[in-house]
Formats: structure tokens, sequence, C-alpha cells
């Protein structure tokens, strides 16, 4: 019969229409401002710098200002200027630190990959996405003193993740605190083991997949 | 314009439509549908030239989302075009990262481990259901249903993007495979998540047919309009669910069997009319095949690494060489071609987009049609701008 489409069709939506009023498979929203989902685990934004300590965050900043992240980075959104001199980081180990450390959040894209070439667990991202601004240009670049957060606040947003990174970075503060150990006596001791992303070994050289050598 | 005007046929099939021009018909009017236009989906400009209300010309205009894609792809690392991948069709970043990674892998013969491959699979096909959810849901709107049907295919759309979000940490800018695998391991209650989804949609897909497919306006709108022919088809390399819609058997992952998508079984749904209504149907029923792909490869999912050990994430060279990577995406055949010259950057990075190829013959299909018709045919072809013009 023509038409009975079209009924069936308004069957569909009466049954919505109801169905809103007491199936939450049928009413997903939420009342933004006042009500908030939770955010997943690993859900990203804009990167921030751990610092070991709260209380000093300029002091403890685990960044050594390698300048991998500024290089790596795709939209080029990092400014880093290291330091000429060095300073004792969280461990007491004299290291060079970055006296300016910039990230422009209106070209960031949240693409993790700063995180993922940081050999020192310095960088990691941001849960925050209430940023909006009025102001264009510096509200929106953030300096080394608004991008560094406490390692706890980490372990807030990422709780799985950071367990692991602090296993690891505590695994290789050990592996060092042995080798020094092994250093000043004669017998030389089991090597440490390598950041896995700081010295990664090179993967053997395969085949191109066919084809002419490009020019 | 004035007098007769000399028609200009179809540069691929040689098409065209006979105006009449005589005083009581008039002139042709040249119409400039966009690129601000809300049926043009994105920036996208069409110069339709009409008699009356029929379309004798069109010229499609793009272009204003140009964004340097592939020069871009020149100038940063292997690892660095990842991202922007994710933003050329932005509704399906892990497919386009799984052809950018393809691609890359085939160049450096870098092997993938089989967990990552199912991964792989699995996203895959989530990424087919919430890109032809959404198409059900637009083309309905350009029909003329305006917001019923696209919300509740965005409802459904919105749970796989929670579950991308939960895995990748970004609902639409994954960024979430690697060469050599993947980027986080998905932990067990993300499958249990994916399951029910799984498990879930066929039902919504009922429902949503009920709603639609029977409905007469909608067989009335779509039925017998812009028709594509087999051979056009070919011709033009159109590929995905638009030349199957003509009834030509052409799916990637039958034809390369690239992953592990040779261990599942499902069919290749063809149309027969290769009109609108084909087109729509042949995403519905797509759908339902990968579900039933994600029926497989979910429980099958087998443990292990996800990332090849020896794989590399900083300071990737591949040897110098070309590789040419390709899936079946959603909207078609989706391919990278790099050249290496053995530097950390590509020599050559181009992108073979699906949607800007289907959109060649745009002007065939919508000769002699309403101009009504050419919004719905525009809808049909399933195109998303960031890939068109890149």
């Amino acid at each position: 019969m023509l038409g009975s489409g079209l009924l069936q069709g308004l069957k569909v939506t009466a049954k919505n229409l109801v169905g809103s009023f007491h199936d939450p498979e049928r009413l997903t929203t939420l009342e933004y401002p006042e009500q908030k989902a939770k955010l997943p685990e690993n859900y990203r934004n804009f990167p921030f710098l751990v610092s070991e300590n709260a209380t000093d965050p300029m002091g403890t900043l685990r960044c050594v200002g390698c300048q991998i992240c500024e290089k790596e980075c795709p939209p080029q959104c990092i400014y880093i200027e290291k330091s000429k001199d060095k300073k004792p980081d969280a461990t007491g180990k004299m290291q060079v630190y970055p006296v300016v450390f910039d990230i422009d959040t209106s070209v960031c894209m949240s693409c993790q990959i700063c995180v993922e070439v940081c050999p020192f667990e310095a960088i990691k991202m941001d849960q925050v996405f209430e940023i909006a601004t009025k102001d264009r240009f510096t509200a929106l670049l953030l300096d080394r003193n608004q991008l560094a957060k406490p390692n706890s606040y980490y372990h807030e947003i990422h709780p799985t993740e950071a367990a692991e990174v602090d296993a690891r970075l505590l695994a290789e503060r050990k592996a060092a605190e042995e080798k020094a150990k092994a250093a000043a006596t004669p017998k030389p001791a089991v090597a440490p083991t390598p950041s896995p992303t700081a010295t990664a070994p090179k993967p053997p050289e395969a085949p191109a997949a066919g084809g002419t050598p490009a020019p | 314009m004035s007098g007769v005007e000399p028609m200009f046929p179809s540069p691929s099939s040689g098409a065209h439509v006979n105006a009449v021009h005589d005083p009581f018909h008039g002139d042709l009017l040249e119409v400039s549908m966009g690129p601000h236009h809300p049926s043009t989906h994105g920036v996208f400009r069409m110069m339709v030239t009409l008699d009356g209300e029929t379309i004798v010309k069109l010229k499609p205009v793009f272009g204003y989302l140009h964004r340097n894609h592939e020069k871009l792809g020149e100038n940063t690392s292997y690892l660095g075009s990842m991202p922007y991948t994710d933003r050329l069709d932005y509704l399906n970043s892990m497919t386009n990262n799984w052809a950018y990674a393809l691609a890359v892998e085939k160049l450096a013969g870098q092997p993938v481990p089989e967990r990552a491959e199912y991964l792989r699979v699995i996203l895959a096909e989530l990424t087919r259901l919430l890109n032809h959810v959404c198409l059900a849901g637009f083309l309905l709107q350009d029909t003329g249903a305006s917001g019923t049907p696209l919300m509740y295919a965005f409802r459904e759309r919105e749970k796989i993007l929670d579950l991308f979000e939960s895995l990748s940490g970004s609902r639409m800018m994954c960024n979430y495979q690697r060469f050599g695998g993947c980027r986080v391991d998905a932990s067990p209650e993300w499958l249990a998540g994916a399951q029910t989804i799984t498990n879930n949609f066929g039902r919504f897909l009922d429902e949503y047919e009920e709603l639609i497919t029977g409905n007469e306006i909608m067989m009335a709108r779509t039925q017998g309009v812009g028709a594509l022919t087999p051979e056009l088809a070919i011709s033009a390399g159109i590929t995905g669910p638009m030349l199957r819609a003509t009834g030509v058997n052409y799916d990637l992952r039958k034809v390369d069997a690239y992953g592990v998508y040779s261990r599942f079984d499902f069919r290749v749904p063809l149309g027969d009319h290769g009109d609108t209504y084909d087109r729509y149907m042949i995403r519905i029923l797509e759908m339902r095949e990968s579900i039933k792909i994600l029926q497989q490869a979910l429980p099958a999912l087998p443990a292990g690494p996800i990332m090849d050990p020896k794989a590399k994430i900083r300071g990737f060279r591949p040897k110098a060489g070309e590789a040419y990577g390709r899936i079946e995406g959603p909207k078609g055949e989706i391919g990278f071609y790099l050249i290496s010259d053995g530097s950390p950057n590509p020599y050559r990075y181009r992108v073979r987009p699906p949607s800007l190829v289907n959109l060649t013959v745009l002007e065939d299909m919508c000769l002699g049609q309403t101009i009504a018709d050419a919004v719905i045919i525009l809808g049909s072809v399933d195109i998303v701008l960031g890939e068109v013009d890149r």
C-alpha cells in the first residue's frame, strides 16, 4: 500500500520519542556545562611538562632541553632554548635544563608525537580542554611556568601510564647506580638496560619493496 | 547567455543534454552552488548551468580547503606525516593511518605482529560502520528527511567515536597506527565494549531501515536518479561502494587480501542499477558485512605484542626505493605512494584520495537531472573535502 513505508517510519520515530523518557539507550545526551562525561584515561589534549616536585616545579623539571621534541613536532609548535650551565635535577644529578620552553597551543595539533619521542619521559599529554580565550596570541603561547605540572597530577590523569613510567624510571636509575658502582670497582658488571626510546637498536636494513631507486 | 548555446559534452563520457532555446523557454541560467552552500558537504562549489530546472552543464570547483598536504609530507619525517593523514578524510582517520602505515611498511620491509593486524581490521571495520552510518544520515538529510535519520545515525556514530577515544586518545584525530604495529594496546574492557557495539549495531540497522528504506518519498527521490554505468565507472577509476553499486565486483579486501582479511568470511554486496538508491543500499549492506567481520575478528584476536620490537619510532630512514600501499577505505581505494631517497623525509609523497576520483563523474551523473537531484547525487558520492583538496 502506498504510504505504508511512511507510516512504518513514523512508528520508529514515535518509539524513539517515547523511549527517550525512560530508556537511557535512546537518550544519550548530557546537559554539558552542568553535567560532564567522564574522560577516558587515554584522552589527550595539549602537552605539559612533568616536574618531580610541586613546590619547586622549575628546579625539578624532567626536561633536559635535548630539543628532540622540537625537531620531531610536525607543526613545529615547540620552541626550546637550552641552558649553558648545569643544575642539579630532582635526583641530584647535574643536568642541562631548558631556559625557554614554549608551546604555541594555537598551532599544536595534540598528536602526541613529542610524548613518544621524548627519551626522558618529560613531556606528557594533558586532559584540559576548556581553554578558550579571547586573546589570540599571548594567551595561547604557553611558557615553561605554565606548562610545568607535578608528577602527582600526571598520576591523577593517566594512572596506568604514569605507574608504568615511574617503574621504568626507577629501573633506569637503579641500573645507572649499579653501573656507577661497577665503575668504582675494578670488575665490569652488566651493562644497564637502556631506555627503549633513547637508544633503540637499529632495525636490519630490509630491501625496499620493488621499483627503481629514487633520483 | 542568450540564443543557442553550444552544449558542452562531458569530458569523461561525452554525455550531454540538449537544451531548448526558443524565446518561450528563455536563456540558460548559471548558478554557483557553494562553496558555502549547506548541501555541498564542505567547501565544494558546483557551477551549474540550468535550463529551467534541468542541469545541462556542471563544473566542479574545488581547492578551497587545500592544505598543502603532499608537500608537507615531503618536508616532515615519515612519522610526522602520520597525524596529518588523520586530517585527510577526517571521518576515517583509522583507515587513512592504516593505508599510510602500509605504504611505509612496504617501503621499509617492516613486518607487523599478528595482534596488530587483527586490531587494524577491527578498527577499519568500525571506521567503515562509522563512515557509512554518517553517509546514510547525510544523504537522507539531503533528500529532505531533515534531522531525524541523521540524529539516529550520529547517536550510533558517537558510540564508536567513544571507543576510538578510549583507545587512541582522540575521537577523530586518532593517530593510532605506527610503522610495524599500533600505538596502544586494546584492554579487555575495550574489547568488551567493541563487542557490545558490534552486537547491538545490527539491531540499530534494522530500525534504521524500518525508518527510511521502505519510505515511498525516499524511493521516489533516489531510484533512477544519477545512474552510473559500470563501463564509465571503470574507465573513470571509481572505487569503493560507488563502483560496487554499478555491479562491478571489485573490493580490495578480496582482490589484495591485505592484512588478515583472507581469514574472514564475508561477502561483497553488489548493486544493480548504479543509481542513488543502490549507492545508499550498498552502504547499508556493507555495514552488515562489516558486523560479520567484526564478529569473527573480535573473538579471534590473538595475544602478543602490538609493535614489532625492531620497529623504529625516531630517526626512521627507509632505504631508497618506492612503494604504493592501498587499502579499501570506506569511500574507496585510499592509497599512498612514497619514494624514498634514504633521507628521513620521503622524496615524493602522493595520496590517492577516493573522494576526488569518485567526484570526477559528478557531471555525468547529474546531466539531465534536476537541480534538486544534484544535491542528493553529490550526497551519495560520499565526499569529504579534506581529502578532495588535501
